[in-house]
């Protein structure tokens, strides 16, 4: 990929405070964090971790409300943020607690999904690069992730990240989610988890006798982009390794398909190769461990990638095709943008806008804001449906 | 003393022995022992229900590692090893019992509350109390009929029931075609939100739609499995947080305290006679000779990539600790090994907390103990680019042969292996791997132990190579009987002769007669 055009890891200690300053928003940012209130400790005794210069970690941070937290943000300057749980007490007295109180009682679902895994089976890039050939990688696991999220667990307010590099987090926020017990999340994770397997199982992904109607779903997903992308775009079967079988990679594709099903007409093939090559290929592959745990910490949404100064931004599933990592604005083109900006600094009923929102920020907090809408939504008719039932006695 | 949240502490220790049962408590033959007894009984009978329900547990545990569960030959050993114990009316279906059912179901209740409060004093000892449990209710529920599992539905307020003909047929039109889950005629299907069917979600055995798992009936022992499961954890935990308030009564912590013990085998956490004897410039040599292939198979790992991902930090660390390797030996060898990829100071800041964690010495500052075999089978599989887990669960078929092989064992060998590994029976097939590179037996003999631990099975294997006195004594190999008349190997026989822990000394409660018949139970 082409690293990101303008911007120098070097410049991020200057360039950070004035992203702090006028580019985070905080707003949206507390607005989801918050969760409308319900309950009052949600953001107070949320754990936040930041990493700040030269690596120095610091764990059990946490804010009393949205000034605070722009205080320190903008004091402390961080390189990255990352989101952990919400605890029994504030984080940031938790030295005051005896350890066995202080538990992490709830998190969103949190799904990771890094293009490292896929080494194995990309032939573009490898490690923490990614390019057009790859991504489409990407593009599949959220199709796959947020369809069983919502079709088969009904979820319904799931955030997508794109992460500034190599990789996507799903965020998901409903009250269930945010519940869920530590071996629901595992089983949730376990669940979407099909490729699986540690570096000495060489066929990664095995079929049962009867597929699961979550994974047809996921291979009809598959199928749309299969032939593009591991055909066109990975060429899969470019190297010659069975003498002539055809000219290029989508005839002996071709080819491969219609020997496997002659097998199968004759009995002498069993089983699912052709699908299990798709998902081998093509399905997520999930860090589930990640998913697992309530205190797993995992990188904020709007924070900076500080090697590729892109920011770490929201998602549209919904028009996920259309969504190109290499678009992404990046720190210095936005400090750029803010000076160069043609928008206008008032709204047409004469508002100040937001900052960000005269930059090419603005569709990523879009998104974030039709996802707030979402969850706000789902609490006012949870409210109403209260009132309703309390109507009743 | 306490058993359950509410209950006062009504039961008294007495010698007087009384023990009656209202049925309106135990309303059916299997309970989720929601209820507490609070009747009198005496300390004889005390100690005679927990022994013996502690057969039955060993019984569970050992067919359940050998056998499928489930199976006709398991069903048909659990009958058999459950029939040779004192608690057989409460647990097997017999024809025409006569007798007080009452008292029955009593017995059943509490020889299982005596063990709760024995075994909710750490977490490996309730994990090993909950998994024998929930293995011994699974297979009496399954030898029930449709009729009672109904009453237990109803008399246990479990509000399962099955979806209505509409909605039946539109879930298994979703699950028709090529590859529906199986004949789904005449299939009654339970609605329940998926957070009560996590085994069934995990597995994929189940149909979601919008977060409502729909359990065929077959499966509905799963689901029962896991409210169970939910309530007896909880239980344990908040057993185990009311268990100081007992010790008034002196008689009955330190009896408690000896059943669990000796029941658990072995406690692998660093045994200070062991510190200190081995450093890491041994590994090497040790993990070629010694090593579990599980082991064996992270430290190639990390010599090949000179990193290792946390999940085989954690199991490879905790087990070399349990083996003797003091930490900065530890620390040597991981740093040695990882800073052939990064540089020191990468290493210091990134890893070296990790290996010091393990040593009790960040973070909870907990002694943590290395992991035993079913952990590393049951929990957290590893994922693409791990090496953590067990070769015998987690390996592909062709690797695991080839690794084997590559250890010396010969083709016969790898087959015999290999038959246990495919009936799923990992720990067999690791001891079975054990007896062949020990050369103390050979591949058509049939196996006559199971591996519980990596550590257990380094200290067995030290001790063949050096004779005994040089590593402290492991208990924990089990001879199992695998055929009915089977005379113990050579090395499974040696291992049975070995002295019992320190410990048992100061097991009050239960004389050394009675501690040796629940081994033999079950082992002979
Ligand atoms: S059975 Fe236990 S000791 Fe043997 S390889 Fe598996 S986990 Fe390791
Ligand atoms: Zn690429």
């Amino acid at each position: 990929m082409p690293e990101t055009h303008n911007y120098d890891p070097n410049t991020l200690p200057d360039l950070l405070p004035l992203y702090y300053k006028r580019l985070f928003p905080y707003g949206p940012y507390y607005k989801w964090m918050n969760y409308g209130g319900v309950p009052k400790h949600y953001f107070t005794n949320r754990e936040f971790s930041f990493t700040l210069k030269d690596d120095v970690y610091i764990r059990y941070q946490s804010f009393s409300d949205q000034q605070d937290f722009e205080k320190e943000l903008q004091k402390k300057c961080p390189y990255k943020i990352d989101i952990g749980a919400v605890y029994s007490h504030r984080p940031k007295d938790h030295k005051t607690v005896k350890s066995s109180a202080f538990i992490a009682q709830e998190k969103e679902l949190v799904f990771d999904i890094d293009m490292t895994d896929y080494d194995d089976v990309r032939f573009c890039c490898s490690g923490a690069d990614i390019c057009s050939k790859c991504w489409p990688l990407m593009v599949i696991a959220v199709k796959i992730i947020d369809r069983a999220l919502r079709d088969d667990f009904g979820f319904e307010h799931l955030l997508w990240v794109y992460s500034g590099r190599r990789g996507i987090h799903c965020w998901v926020c409903d009250e269930g989610a945010r519940s869920l017990s530590t071996q629901g999340r595992s089983a949730v994770a376990e669940y979407l988890q099909v490729v699986k397997g540690g570096e000495n199982l060489v066929r990664k992904a095995v079929l049962p006798e009867k597929i699961h109607p979550s994974i047809r779903h996921s291979l009809q997903i598959i199928d749309k982009h299969f032939l593009e992308y591991a055909i066109k775009k990975q060429d899969l079967l470019s190297y010659d390794f069975v003498g002539k079988l055809g000219r290029d990679t989508a005839s002996r594709w071709a080819i491969l398909q219609k020997r496997l099903e002659e097998g199968r007409n004759m009995n002498l093939v069993k089983g699912y190769t052709e699908e299990e090559v798709k998902l081998q290929f093509c399905y997520p592959r999930l860090d589930i461990n990640v998913s697992k745990g309530i205190n797993h910490l995992l990188k904020s949404p709007f924070c900076i990638h500080p090697k590729s100064g892109k920011v770490c931004v929201p998602m549209d599933p919904k028009n996920i095709d259309d969504f190109d990592p290499m678009e992404v604005p990046t720190i210095s083109g936005l400090i750029e943008e803010l000076d160069t900006s043609t928008v206008p600094e008032t709204d047409t009923e004469g508002r100040r806008l937001k900052d960000y929102k005269r930059t090419s920020l603005k569709p990523y907090i879009e998104i974030f804001e039709s996802f707030l809408k979402g969850l706000e939504s789902s609490r006012k008719g949870k409210m109403i449906e209260q009132s309703d039932v309390k109507m009743e006695f | 003393m306490e058993f359950g949240t509410r209950s006062k502490p009504r039961s008294r220790v007495s010698n007087q022995s009384s023990v009656k049962a209202p049925d309106d408590k135990c309303p059916h033959k299997i309970q989720l022992y929601s209820v507490a007894p609070t009747d009198t009984i005496s300390l004889q009978e005390f100690e005679e229900l927990a022994v013996e329900r502690l057969k039955v547990l060993k019984a569970v545990e050992t067919i359940g590692i050998t056998h499928q569960k489930g199976s006709a030959k398991y069903c048909e050993l659990l009958e058999k090893e459950i029939g040779a114990t004192k608690l057989k009316d409460s647990f097997l279906k017999v024809n025409g019992i006569q007798g007080d059912e009452g008292e029955r179901r009593k017995r059943d209740q509490v020889s299982h509350f005596i063990l709760r409060l024995a075994y909710c004093r750490s977490e490996d000892l309730r994990r090993w109390f909950l998994t024998q449990e929930l293995d011994l209710f699974r297979f009496r529920f399954q030898q029930e009929d449709k009729e009672s599992h109904a009453q237990f539905l109803v008399s246990n307020n479990l509000k399962y029931r099955p979806v209505g003909k509409a909605e039946r047929e539109s879930i298994t039109s979703q699950l028709d075609g090529p590859d529906h889950f199986s004949n789904m005629d005449g299939v009654e299907f339970y609605k329940v939100p998926f957070t009560e069917a996590l085994d069934l979600v995990r597995n994929r055995k189940v149909f979601l739609q919008k977060g409502f798992a729909f359990v065929p009936q077959d499966d509905l022992v799963s689901i029962l499995l896991s409210v169970f499961r939910t309530q007896l954890s909880h239980a344990l935990t908040v057993t185990s947080r009311a268990l100081p308030s007992m010790e008034e009564d002196g008689r009955l912590l330190p009896m408690l305290s000896g059943l669990s013990k000796r029941y658990l085998g072995q406690d692998y956490s660093v045994r200070k006679t062991n510190v200190g004897a081995i450093t890491a410039d041994m590994i090497d040599m040790l993990s070629k000779k010694s090593f579990p292939l599980c082991m064996q198979n992270i430290h190639l790992a990390m010599k090949s990539n000179h990193h290792l991902r946390h999940g085989s930090r954690l199991q490879y660390g905790l087990f070399l600790k349990g083996i003797g390797l003091p930490l900065d030996e530890a620390l040597k060898l991981f740093r040695t090994e990882f800073t052939k990829s990064m540089d020191v100071d990468t290493f210091d800041k990134k890893y070296s907390y990790g290996i010091r964690y393990n040593y009790g010495k960040e973070g909870k500052k907990t002694d943590y103990t290395p992991f035993g075999c079913m952990k590393i089978i049951m929990n957290n599989p590893p994922a693409v680019g791990d090496a953590h887990g067990c070769p015998f669960r987690h390996f592909d078929t062709d690797f695991l042969k080839q690794r084997i092989s590559s250890s010396g064992v010969s083709k016969d060998g790898v087959e015999t292996i290999m038959k246990y590994t495919k009936g799923g029976h990992c720990q067999v097939a690791c001891a079975k791997y054990f007896e062949l590179v020990h050369g103390i037996s050979d591949s058509s003999s049939e196996v006559e132990m199971f591996i519980q631990h990596p550590n257990q099975y380094f200290e067995n294997s030290q001790k063949l190579i050096n004779g005994p006195g040089k590593t402290p004594t492991p208990r924990g190999v089990k001879i199992i009987n695998s055929s009915q008349n089977s005379i113990p190997s050579g090395s499974s026989a040696e291992v049975k002769q070995e002295p019992m822990d320190e410990d048992l000394d100061t097991d009050m409660g239960l004389t050394q007669e009675q501690l040796d018949t629940i081994d033999q139970d079950t082992s002979s």
